[in-house]
């Protein structure tokens, strides 16, 4: 008796609270679409470091005070599944300094809404979408780094100046003393890798070999780009493979560390900006990316990154040479096409034998 | 007369089946709907085709990822097996022994839960990292990063928890049973495992269930501290947030989902046994002295409460000075938090989302196992609704984070509103710590005598007065340590709520991650600080609401007697 009257019970009861909730469900806040575009709120979602938003905004905010940005922080791994998960109704208006290799996805699933802000054209043609009308501009480069902690080298009998490029990073002194990002949950583990299999040589199995090597010294491989400077500033790596900013940060703070960029040259990825494709584009979104390529804002980029996305060298503190000599010839399509090839390879070699016994 | 009787039932049923729909229903709407806009990815590919178990095939092809099972069984089943055993004890020598400072040693092994787990692996690494003070002093000769750190790690995070739960049970004890066994003349041991033990078989495979689902889904330490080694919750954040591959990230987080299933399929077999309650004959347990005893057991709780106050003092020391290890000069400068992750708004924020997570969700909790527990009949529809109680505990909050996305943030969902506000937050925080205190609370109405809802029914008194009259007042105990339990895990949550926060809405937890990311180690130990604060004082207030009740009741009592 139970039984046949359960089934549609259960349905009616959903539908009740389903339709009641739905009709007292409020027009949400009148999103007062503005047409003017230097005035409103807009929803930004970036994986810039915290620290460098907040110095962002606030030089965006005194150009256009009546502007309104509400921030989303967090890596990118984080930030990029978010916007895929919220795909069929995205919430952002525009991705800010977030990896290209990511924005390539987004456009890949035809999310992103094509537009070309302006001063595009002083952006270089390889750092920005090859669609006439760009569906994303990148603003700056991220590059590998090693963060050496001179306290604990020396412990080990070495100096800083011993480990200037790839090739160093064999010595046996350092067994067990590195630590590095893991390229399947890392992009800087990915640029780091894709830059290194490029450098060795793309199609032979000399990158792997490398890494093989490389293996061989790791302590851990981390889920994220800038832990391995950090702990390197804490003194829980003496070595930490990560990217640049990551370690001039640690050297702002006043650790130990210092930052080397491989002789060899460092793998790298863009930082890059887009419209999202929603059904109604704020045109204030479209001044942000406007302000966001300005010569103000690059001129903020300049104190954090080695290169930007209109050819200009960046302003390292301690860096001698021109930065953009220090990147290699990175073919960012080749990367993408290989991307899950590189990825299985890797987790196959190196992930799977890092379980300690 | 008869005719009266019938319809008078069949009125009582109907209430009774509707509020059980009802409350079913809307656990459905947030668990499983949601739930299944995630899974169901599981068995198609990236562009949409059905693939049946392909994914799962090659998932377990791949040698690297099915080692993160083995791993993951291998931890859990550890740290499992120290939190039980450890967390009997320690209840047991504040429940069955006349040690002294009990109350000391309740408040402090719930430290753990006070702050964010995140939080617990940074105090290892400032003990036992490479750096650490005990490994520097030499005291610590090992690994930290990798299977131990994950091990110490989940014991921290899991005893507490297990502590709760069997202080809990140790509390009631029958004292006919034990004077019964004295005078029998049978040794302490064998009080132990014959009396004490079977007394409350459920709550250790309870604790046992609760203890493993957790270490078994836990992505915090992993992250922080797991070096290289991989588990399940791990290959979660790799395949979604690393390779954003929502398929093999639902495949992944169906396999988590067995633990909690098993403990589903073992309770109900152990549960179709009869359960024991508490008689009403029951007289209280007298402990008697014994000095040896004492001393084990006061030793033993001293080590554990001195072991997390040590973790404590690691934060304040990083907390408070300017850069751990290198320079170790005092500075409040840790306390002047960035404003980008929302500073004093965030922990405001924090505070309201913890009220609202505790109030809302001890009602629902409560109201949840009363109709689980106290209806009689509607067995199936119980017994799904006792099946959708356990198995948030198994949901990592990633999994709860991205599958609210896919199902409240649907257009077409009249539900959407909700998504990118307040109440968003707080429904999965309800959901996601939902498990514990339905135990506990269903637990503590296991124990209330069958016998008020048939002197109710026969008094043709309605369920739901008696239920707010008689079984509400005297679970009060419980609903506040429910209430305690979604204020606590609320104000240190990252991992679902990361997902799910907006752009006007931050939180404090989130706001530690940032600080953690982005290196400012001492400022996110500050800022645990605060929030460890923040827990402490709520507990404070709870105590002296919890004696102001028993003064209140036992007045009460005496005025009537």
């Amino acid at each position: 008796m139970k039984k046949s009257f359960f089934a549609p019970v259960v349905a009616v009861m959903a539908s009740f609270v389903l339709l009641g909730l739905a009709s007292c469900s409020p027009a949400t806040e009148d999103e007062n679409p503005t047409t003017v575009p230097d005035a409103g709120e807009i929803t930004v979602y970036t994986a810039l470091e915290d620290e460098i938003v907040e110095e962002y905004l606030a030089v965006f905010n005194t150009t256009y005070p009546d502007i309104k940005v509400n921030v989303v922080r967090e890596s990118t791994g984080i930030i990029t599944a978010k916007l895929l998960a919220e795909k069929d109704n995205p919430i952002a208006d525009v991705v800010w300094g977030t990896a290209a290799s990511s924005l390539l996805v987004l456009d890949s699933e035809n999310m992103l809404e094509p537009y070309a802000p302006i001063g595009v054209e002083t952006i270089l043609p390889q750092f920005k979408s090859e669609k006439s009308v760009p569906t994303w501009v990148g603003i700056d480069v991220w590059e590998t780094a090693f963060i050496i902690n001179t306290v604990e080298l020396e412990k080990l009998g070495l100096q800083a100046s011993d480990i200037a490029s790839y090739d160093d990073l064999l010595r046996p002194e350092l067994k067990g003393k590195i630590v590095m990002s893991n390229p399947s949950s890392s992009g800087t583990g990915l640029l780091t890798v894709s830059g290194l299999l490029q450098l060795k040589g793309k199609g032979t199995e000399a990158g792997w070999d490398y890494l093989g090597a490389l293996h061989e010294n790791i302590d851990q491989y981390v889920h994220s780009g800038s832990k391995p400077a950090k702990m390197a500033g804490a003194g829980e790596t003496v070595v930490g493979v990560s990217f640049g900013y990551a370690g001039i940060k640690q050297i702002r703070d006043g650790l130990p560390v210092v930052v080397v960029f491989p002789a060899e040259g460092s793998g790298w990825d863009l930082e890059a900006n887009a419209l999202m494709k929603k059904d109604s584009i704020n045109p204030a979104a479209q001044t942000f990316l406007d302000w966001a390529i300005s010569s103000e804002a690059m001129s903020l980029y300049q104190n954090n990154y080695p290169m930007l996305a209109n050819g200009q060298g960046g302003k390292y503190d301690g860096f001698d040479s021109d930065p953009v000599d220090q990147l290699i010839d990175n073919d960012l399509s080749w990367v993408a096409l290989n991307r899950d090839s590189i990825l299985d390879t890797w987790t196959e070699k190196f992930d799977g034998k890092s379980a300690p016994q | 007369m008869r005719e009266k009787l019938r319809r008078y039932l069949s009125g009582l049923r109907w209430s009774q089946l509707f509020a059980l729909v009802a409350t079913i229903t809307t656990f459905t709407i947030v668990l499983i709907f949601p739930l299944y806009s995630l899974f169901s990815k599981a068995f198609v590919d990236k562009g949409g085709e059905f693939v049946g178990l392909g994914n799962y095939i090659t998932y377990f092809q791949s040698p690297a990822l099915s080692i993160s099972v083995m791993n993951t069984i291998d931890i859990s089943l550890w740290s499992t097996l120290f939190s039980v055993v450890f967390g009997f004890i320690y209840a047991y020598a504040l429940t069955r022994t006349r040690i002294k400072a009990k109350a000391f040693f309740r408040y402090t092994a719930l430290i753990p839960i006070f702050i964010p787990t995140i939080v617990h692996a940074l105090g290892l690494v400032y003990l036992f990292g490479k750096q650490g003070i005990f490994t520097r002093a030499g005291l610590f000769p090992f690994e930290l990063y990798g299977r131990l750190g994950i091990i110490i790690s989940e014991v921290i995070f899991t005893f507490p928890q297990a502590f709760l739960m069997f202080f809990v049970a140790l509390e009631f004890a029958d004292g006919r049973l034990y004077e019964a066994a004295d005078a029998m003349g049978i040794p302490g041991w064998k009080k132990l495992t014959h009396v004490t033990l079977p007394d409350i078989k459920f709550t250790v495979i309870n604790v046992f269930f609760v203890c493993f689902t957790l270490a078994f889904t836990d992505f915090g330490a992993p992250k922080v501290i797991g070096g290289s080694f991989n588990v399940l919750a791990t290959d979660i954040y790799k395949q979604v947030a690393g390779q954003f591959n929502f398929n093999m990230g639902a495949v992944v987080g169906t396999l988590l989902l067995i633990p909690a299933l098993a403990s589903f399929t073992v309770d109900r077999l152990v549960n179709s046994k009869n359960a024991s309650t508490i008689n009403a004959k029951a007289t209280t347990l007298i402990v008697k002295p014994n000095w040896k005893r004492d001393s084990f057991f006061f030793i033993f709780c001293s080590l554990i409460t001195g072991f997390f106050l040590t973790l404590v003092t690691a934060l304040f020391i990083g907390g408070l000075s300017e850069n751990y290890p290198y320079n170790l000069s005092f500075t409040w400068k840790n306390f002047l938090f960035s404003r980008s992750s929302g500073g004093m708004d965030a922990y405001v924020n924090s505070l309201e989302m913890a009220g609202l997570t505790a109030l809302c969700g001890t009602i629902f909790v409560f109201i949840y196992a009363y109709l689980m527990e106290k209806i009689s009949g509607f067995e199936n529809l119980r017994r799904f609704g006792k099946l959708l109680s356990i198995l948030p505990l198994a949901l990592p909050g990633m999994v709860i984070g991205i599958s609210f996305i896919f199902f409240f943030n649907n257009p077409s969902n009249p539900l959407n509103f909700i998504y990118g506000t307040m109440i968003i937050l707080v429904v999965s925080n309800i959901l996601h710590y939902f498990s514990v205190p339905y135990l506990t609370a269903s637990g503590c109405l296991k124990k209330l005598d069958k016998e008020f809802e048939s002197v109710s029914d026969s008094m043709n008194i309605p369920r739901w007065k008696t239920f707010l009259r008689v079984s509400a007042p005297l679970s009060l105990p419980a609903i506040l340590e429910i209430f305690m339990y979604f204020f606590v895990n609320a104000m240190v949550t990252v991992s679902a709520v990361v997902f799910l926060y907006s752009a006007k809405i931050k939180i404090a937890s989130i706001a530690i991650t940032h600080m953690e990311e982005a290196g400012n180690f001492g400022q996110a130990a500050a800022m645990s600080l605060l929030i460890l604060m923040m827990n402490v004082l709520i507990r404070l207030l709870y105590e002296v609401g919890i004696k102001a009740i028993k003064k209140h009741t036992s007045a009460k009592e005496r005025h009537e007697t």
